[in-house]
């Protein structure tokens, strides 16, 4: 096979797993988008949360700690105790949950019925006070996240290791794919059919969908809003947590983790805001988009080189092909197409 | 009135008091849209409640199902006085209801809508839906035969997996009877279940809650403006007008109780 065509698939290959990362981020927004009508700009912070959660649960960290030590000049940091990661993970679920109940309870109970304007900017302050709390719990050092399960099943750490040990090699011709990637793309596709699974199989996701679709319709039969809305955050919180785990294996858990919200946002205008399959082609058309755009034309690899904008396209890539369609298809690839009776 | 069971003319049983509204006043603000009104609903009846645009029908069927929190009154159900409650809780006690402007979930089919009418039988917890064995599987058969036999009662086999969105309106107000009667409920609200049809659709809903009430023994509470409907369909009749209560009683009484005259046909102040 020649060299620059094994680059090139390379480079799909690569295209089509980052994209399942954004997909994995997206699809927390999509799920509480349906249910509540509620654009999260804290999805992504939550991620960040949930993956520092995770950590400092897992390395024993005390939460609070700078706090504590403050007030009353001790010197604590940590238990002293190491958490085997699926108990880590089980605790984290369980704090991320905590956080759905908080919000509800504390936030949206109070804004039944507000213009979605408002509950934007509400989210808005979600993620401020997240980002800020996330902080002050477990403090803003940059962390490695290292999760294994029983039995040795390690997350593969990101490509910042040596590339033989974190990448897999096949077919002899140095076809190279990120491990992480891999596993990342299973993870997801798994995520994905539980989902699907969830919402059209079960009760509560039936309850879920009756929500998404009329309100008052819901509460005729017996649904409890409340209880819905927090099980989508809950299940929003779960996807972040899972999102979290990726990211932070990746590239290591810190701030800058919180950013990744702000790459979904293409995603979904791509896929439209209320569908799970959207997010997924959205995500894989927007991780394919911005690496194949990036190698033929940001690298002039294509159509010899014809065309070379220099590099560094991926910043804006996903962000102009969202723009046009906004233009020519606004409600998205699957959104629910908008008609207004006249 | 006295509370024992009788047997009616054509032979249906009517049994005691299974909800009673006592002293209700609803108030938006200064304007009070229902003033001061009691009357009960018996088990396996149908009743009415009838009034010109503006009666403050609408408003006591919310209260009845939940919807609204009367500033007044008490609400008594099957013995007990009712706390207040939210709709939904409301509708866990088993009474379920229909909208004027129909509230359908638009985007699922018409067998995923009935079957959310069901969602209150269901009991099975996630762990056992996951495995789908048992309970969970022995609980989804059960639910989907008995709303089958619902779909089939409501003649809407031909669209069960029809997205609602998609259907013309009759047939929607069907789907949203056969929802709410999904849940077997121990009294069902219909609001304005005619409103917007035609006389031959009209005669088919009318056909419905008979043959309902008959079949199930569903005890039925509808709201209605189109007196001559209600006559036929109703055992016993309440009519408001401005909110309050001018007269209650059979078909017979009522349509010669003076008053009620006077608010359907108008009456010269002098």
């Amino acid at each position: 096979m020649p060299e620059q065509l094994v680059f090139a698939m390379e480079v799909f290959a690569n295209g089509l797993m980052s994209g399942v990362l954004y997909a994995l981020v997206a699809l927390g927004f999509v799920l509480i988008y349906k249910a509540s009508g509620i654009f999260n700009f804290a999805q992504g912070v939550m991620a960040l949360f949930a993956a520092m959660t995770l950590v400092g649960i897992q390395n024993g960290q005390v939460p609070f700690a700078h706090l504590i030590n403050a007030i009353f000049g001790t010197h604590v940091h940590t238990f002293g105790w190491n958490i085997s990661s699926a108990f880590a993970l089980i605790l984290t679920v369980g704090v991320m949950i905590l956080l759905a109940w908080a919000v509800q309870r504390f936030v949206f109970r109070h804004l039944v019925g507000q213009e979605p304007i408002i509950l934007f900017m509400a989210t808005i302050g979600l993620a401020y006070f997240l980002e800020g709390f996330a902080d002050l719990m477990w403090n803003s050092e940059i962390k490695t996240l290292t999760f294994c399960l029983p039995g040795e099943m390690c997350l593969p750490q990101g490509m910042n290791l040596a590339i033989d040990d974190a990448a897999f090699n096949a077919w002899g011709v140095g076809f190279f794919i990120d491990n992480l990637d891999i596993t990342a793309t299973l993870v997801a596709i798994v995520l994905v059919i539980a989902l699907v699974a969830f919402s059209q199989y079960t009760k509560q996701g039936r309850a879920m969908r009756a929500v998404a679709d009329d309100h008052q319709a819901a509460l005729s039969v017996g649904i409890s809003l409340n209880f819905i809305w927090v099980l989508v955050w809950s299940l929003a919180g779960f996807v972040a947590l899972v999102a979290g785990i990726m990211w932070g294996a990746k590239s290591g858990v810190q701030f800058s983790l919180s950013l990744i919200a702000l790459k979904a946002l293409p995603v979904l205008m791509l896929g439209g805001f209320t569908s799970i399959p959207g997010a997924i082609v959205g995500g894989l058309i927007i991780g394919v988009g911005e690496k194949m755009f990036e190698y033929c034309f940001g690298i002039g690899q294509c159509f010899g080189g014809v065309i070379n904008l220099g590099g560094a396209t991926e910043n804006w890539f996903a962000y102009v092909l969202a723009l046009v369609f906004l233009v020519f298809r606004p409600q998205g690839l699957f959104g629910e197409k908008i008609i207004e009776r006249v | 009135m006295s509370n024992e069971s009788y047997v009616t003319d054509d032979g249906r049983t009517i049994g005691p008091t299974v909800m009673e509204m006592k002293n209700i006043t609803l108030r938006f603000g200064g304007v009070k849209a229902i003033t001061d009104i009691s009357f009960d609903i018996r088990e396996g009846e149908i009743r009415a409640i009838i009034g010109p645009n503006g009666a403050g029908k609408s408003s006591m069927l919310n209260v009845i199902s939940g919807f609204y929190v009367p500033q007044e009154g008490e609400v008594w159900y099957k013995g007990a006085k009712r706390p207040p409650m939210k709709p939904y809780q409301v509708a866990g006690q088993g009474i379920a209801r229909t909208f004027q402007n129909i509230a359908l979930f638009e985007g699922m089919t018409v067998l995923d809508n009935v079957m959310t009418g069901r969602l209150r039988q269901m009991k099975a917890n996630i762990f056992e839906q996951a495995i789908w064995k048992g309970k969970a599987e022995r609980e989804e058969v059960e639910n989907r035969e008995k709303v089958e036999r619902i779909i089939d009662f409501l003649e809407i086999q031909a669209i069960r997996k029809t997205p609602v969105g998609r259907l013309p309106y009759g047939l929607k107000k069907r789907v949203e009877l056969a929802r709410a009667l999904a849940a077997e409920p121990s009294i069902l609200l219909l609001d304005e279940p005619m409103a917007g049809m035609n006389v031959e659709e009209k005669e088919d809903m009318s056909r419905f809650i008979l043959d309902m009430n008959d079949e199930f023994g569903t005890t039925i509470a509808l709201i209605e403006h189109d007196m001559g409907v209600v006559m036929d369909l109703s055992d016993r009749v309440v009519v408001m007008d401005y909110g309050k209560k001018i007269g209650d009683g059979t078909p017979d009484e009522v349509r010669n109780n003076q008053d009620v005259i006077d608010a359907y046909l108008g009456v010269a102040h002098d």
